[in-house]
């Protein structure tokens, strides 16, 4: 069977400071430039993406001009975005203004460093990544927060309260669901819960727990990332745009890219926690099925995951009306909270008392 | 009910109402201090039951006649219940249009009103709010008149 | 006796001036006349505390163009042609209003070819109206897909409409007298051909939107006006119908040949936005079924009575007569003294009744649901201001 030796680029900067200051200051570096690079990449790959995927659904085809079926065309989107004026509106709060975009893009890269790509992509590997990663994302309340604050503008704070009210409701559900798997796989850490999967994904190896923990953490992040049917901090046809109403050029372009790596991170998040991260699908005792399975490689495993997660997030996106500010605190409170609850109970009697069927660790 | 029939219930409601000539429907003339009874009483006896106030407008008659002429305000009336309509009719002068509102009896009338004030110059007694509908609050003149200027004006060549 | 005038500023200062030690503080917002979902240049002031709406206060006159005034100056005919720009969803029902006004008054007689193209194209049009509302209806809602799917389906009609008369929106066919020109050869397989792609897209449109459940929350008892408030205020067409009360003009006072067709009117129970969406969706079925007992039979002669050039003049005295748009009941009073042109001419437009129930129908309701409610209203911002 394959033992998987995972190797960070923190590891490797930490060997590489022992022999050399320079080693590890080129690694760093290296790891500045390619997460930048990642993430504008990344951010131009998924904006694509979803304007063809929302095109398809509509019966219309999306950009096709700009470059070979519209390709470029977020490159030109781009360029647009950073050569518009910036403003800040009159009277608005300057520094406040310029910040919040910068808030909200800071809790989005650090979720990123923590993402297990493969076993040798990874940046770093903190053992309490569960918790870190929890802890981390909070940074985006705060730039939404703040973006609508400083904007001067009602209709923007009302916006900002609104995402406020949603995003720390439903961190309560998606750690929640969290917890399960970190029950189950008896580790914090990212690449230990995903190397815990080599038997199986806990989608279905955690006997129906697992399911609906899938479920009610989906659809928390959902919320958390305010997309549809959860973007009423957003909601387009009632608040213009919401919070982020007042900015424009470079800034708006950080917002955006906020929300779309967002939505990148809640998918790579649920492929990592339930979908097995980077481990093949394997089935435990099936070894020839297993090894036919690691003849994909690792990093295509967890690509293909988080594609397909990304793709149903637009499919939620372009189908579903949004729900009310009211509706969707209540589908929190009354609804996901308690299952999430009953749901963690039952998991801890499961990994407790050993009641599966096939084992589960 | 048919018109004639209406028009014989009206004049027993107010004796003062007249037929009104040169109308497609059933249509009466009221004077405007016996105005606003009448027009309680045409919403609230089950047999005339009035309960939808189509249309308010008012017609300026100063190019008709010498005089500083007379607007007419019109009330067009139907009865949900019975399918009967009725015009009823209300001519105050024009260098002092004053009027009852029926916005009490009618809840749409409130803004009927406020159309025509912004357009005639109408002034509602008792109206709850009113103010120009259209224009902005400080437009000098009321369009609709007939004798209304102003600069944006395009007058056409006799 | 001094009558007082207020002003906008006074009505929006008078009330700030409520609040018990206890209350959350009032604010007042802007939905400005550039905004997603106010369906045109309408300005609704509100009063929110903090999420809930206390007070609607619509701003109007912001495509104020004075077509009353305007119609003083223009003969009849011509006054068709500005009639299209009200309610520019539902041209062809203008057009015919002032064309049925006319008529009546100068005492025209029509043939059957001319009645019957009228109805067809009327509901043609209906149709169409009620598919650009249900997709601006689903977007308004949070929904981004229905609204391409209504125009696609829209678009159909467009192209038809624009090979019989010449225009995509304001085509000022219907004239006093007749039509403007013969329907095109394709006219009859087309709009057939319509009918056998449409009855399936409207079960889609089902799917999609009436049986999602997000929707279903959001309309359910939300806004609800009932039947006497809804006459109170003025409400005709499916708002009214919603409502509760059973008053479609087809039915009652019948023109063209809708006495001659067979079909029913949708009435619903509660006047909430859920009855108000379903009346319509309900409406473009009973078109269809309308336009399909009428398409295979148009009878044969001529599509214009008078000579196109003639002048029209109506006698002396004042009428009023009205038709149901798709919006509504759109009612014509001509005063007229004999001449060519209108002494005053006075359009009771549907829109700008059915608006006023947004003051009553949206209070104390958040501010979704009065984009909702506004959405359900259906209302076109130029038939308000004229």
């Amino acid at each position: 069977m394959n033992t998987w030796e995972v190797t960070t680029l923190a590891e490797r900067s930490a060997e590489a400071l022992s022999s050399s200051f320079w080693g590890a200051a080129g690694y760093l570096g290296l790891a500045m430039l390619g997460m930048a690079g990642f993430v504008a990449v990344l951010g131009m790959v998924l904006i694509y993406a979803e304007r063809k995927v929302a095109g398809h659904f509509q019966c219309r085809l999306g950009p096709m001009r700009v470059g070979w079926h519209g390709t470029l065309q977020t490159v030109a989107d781009t360029v647009k975005l950073l050569l518009k004026e910036d403003i800040v509106p009159y009277q608005a709060d300057k520094m406040l203004h310029i910040l919040a975009p910068l808030l909200m893009f800071i809790g989005t890269i650090l979720v990123l460093l923590v993402l297990p790509f493969s076993p040798i992509v990874q940046v770093a590997d903190v053992n309490i990544g569960v918790v870190y990663i929890t802890a981390v994302s909070g940074f985006s309340v705060l730039g939404i927060l703040l973006g609508g604050w400083s904007s001067n503008n009602k209709w923007s704070l009302i916006g900002a309260m609104r995402a406020g009210a949603q995003i720390i409701s439903y961190e309560v559900s998606a750690t929640l669901a969290l917890l399960v798997v970190v029950l189950f796989s008896g580790s914090l850490q990212l690449s230990e819960i995903v190397r815990s999967q080599a038997e199986g994904w806990w989608i279905w190896r955690a006997h129906g727990v697992g399911i609906v923990a899938f479920l009610i953490f989906f659809i928390a992040s959902t919320a958390e990332i305010n997309r549809t049917p959860f973007d009423m901090p957003e909601g387009e046809s009632e608040l213009t745009a919401g919070f982020h109403t007042e900015y424009s050029g470079l800034r708006f372009a950080f917002f955006f890219l906020a929300e779309f790596i967002n939505m990148f991170l809640v998918a790579a998040l649920t492929s990592t926690l339930f979908l097995g991260g980077w481990m093949p699908f394997h089935i435990g005792g099936f070894e020839n099925f297993n090894a036919l399975m690691d003849l994909i490689p690792a990093g295509l495993w967890f690509t293909g995951k988080t594609a397909f997660l990304v793709f149903v997030l637009m499919w939620f996106r372009w189908s579903f009306p949004r729900l009310r500010v009211d509706q969707l605190m209540r589908l929190e409170w009354k609804i996901l909270l308690p299952i999430g609850l009953v749901n963690l109970f039952v998991a801890a009697v499961v990994v407790l008392y050993g009641l599966y069927f096939f084992p589960v660790r | 009910m048919d018109t004639l029939r209406l028009l014989g219930a009206i004049t027993a409601l107010e004796p003062r109402a007249k037929q009104k000539e040169n109308t497609d429907r059933a249509a009466v003339e009221v004077p405007v201090d016996a105005f606003y009874s009448l027009m309680g009483r045409l919403k609230s006896d089950p047999q005339l039951a009035f309960d939808m106030l189509y249309t308010h407008t008012a017609v300026d008659w100063s190019a008709k006649g010498e005089g500083p002429g007379e607007f007419e305000l019109v009330y067009q009336l139907y009865s949900m219940t019975h399918g009967h309509y009725l015009l009823v009719s209300a001519r105050i002068p024009r260098d002092n249009p004053v009027a009852p509102t029926v916005s009490p009896i009618w809840k749409i009338a409130e803004w009927q009103e406020r159309e025509v004030y912004d357009m005639f110059g109408v002034l509602y007694e008792n109206h709850r709010d009113l103010r120009r509908l259209f224009l902005e609050d400080g437009w000098n003149g009321f369009p609709l008149r007939k004798d209304y200027k102003d600069e944006f004006m395009l007058e056409r060549p006799e | 006796m001094s009558v007082h005038v207020s002003t906008l500023e006074e009505r929006i200062r008078l009330q700030r001036t409520d609040g018990s030690p206890l209350a959350t503080q009032e604010y007042f917002v802007n939905m400005g006349p550039q905004h997603p979902s106010t369906h045109g240049v309408l300005r609704l002031v509100l009063r929110l505390d903090g999420e809930t709406v206390r007070e609607v206060i619509p701003v109007l006159g912001y495509i104020h163009r004075g077509i009353e005034k305007m119609g003083e100056r223009l003969g009849y005919r011509q006054f068709v042609h500005l009639s299209d720009r009200l309610d520019y969803l539902s041209a062809l029902s203008n057009n015919w209003a002032i064309s049925m006004a006319v008529e009546k008054a100068a005492k025209i007689e029509l043939n059957d070819r001319i009645q019957v193209i009228r109805t067809i194209v009327a509901e043609l049009q209906r149709i169409q109206s009620h598919q650009l509302w249900w997709g601006v209806f689903g977007m308004d809602l949070g929904a981004f897909t229905p609204f391409l799917y209504g125009f696609r389906d829209r678009e159909i009609i467009t192209d038809i409409f624009e090979e019989t008369m010449g225009s995509r929106l304001t085509m000022n066919y219907i004239q006093p007298g007749g039509l403007m020109f013969d329907i095109h050869p394709n006219f009859v397989k087309r709009t057939k051909d319509f009918l056998t792609y449409f009855k399936p897209k409207l079960v889609e449109y089902e799917t999609l939107l009436s049986e999602n459940v997000i929707m279903q929350e959001r309309l359910r008892g939300v806004g609800k006006v009932d039947a006497e408030a809804a006459v109170s205020l003025g409400c005709t067409g499916p708002v009214l119908r919603a409502s509760g009360v059973a008053h479609d003009l087809r039915k009652l006072e019948p023109y063209g040949v809708y006495d001659k067709v067979q079909f029913d009117v949708a009435i619903g129970r509660t006047g909430d936005c859920w009855d108000r969406y379903w009346v319509r969706l309900e409406e473009m079925r009973q078109s269809m079924a309308i336009i399909e007992q009428l398409i295979d039979n148009i009878p044969e002669g001529k599509h214009m009575v008078m000579k196109p050039a003639a002048k029209i003049k109506l006698p002396e005295g004042s009428t009023y007569t009205h038709l149901e748009t798709a919006r509504g009941i759109l009612g014509v009073y001509i005063v007229s003294d004999g001449s060519e042109e209108p002494y005053r001419i006075h359009l009771r437009t549907p829109n700008f009744n059915n608006l006023w129930m947004i003051t009553e129908a949206a209070k104390n309701w958040r501010l979704g649901d009065l984009v909702a409610v506004l959405s359900s209203l259906d209302i076109v911002v130029p038939d308000i201001d004229r």
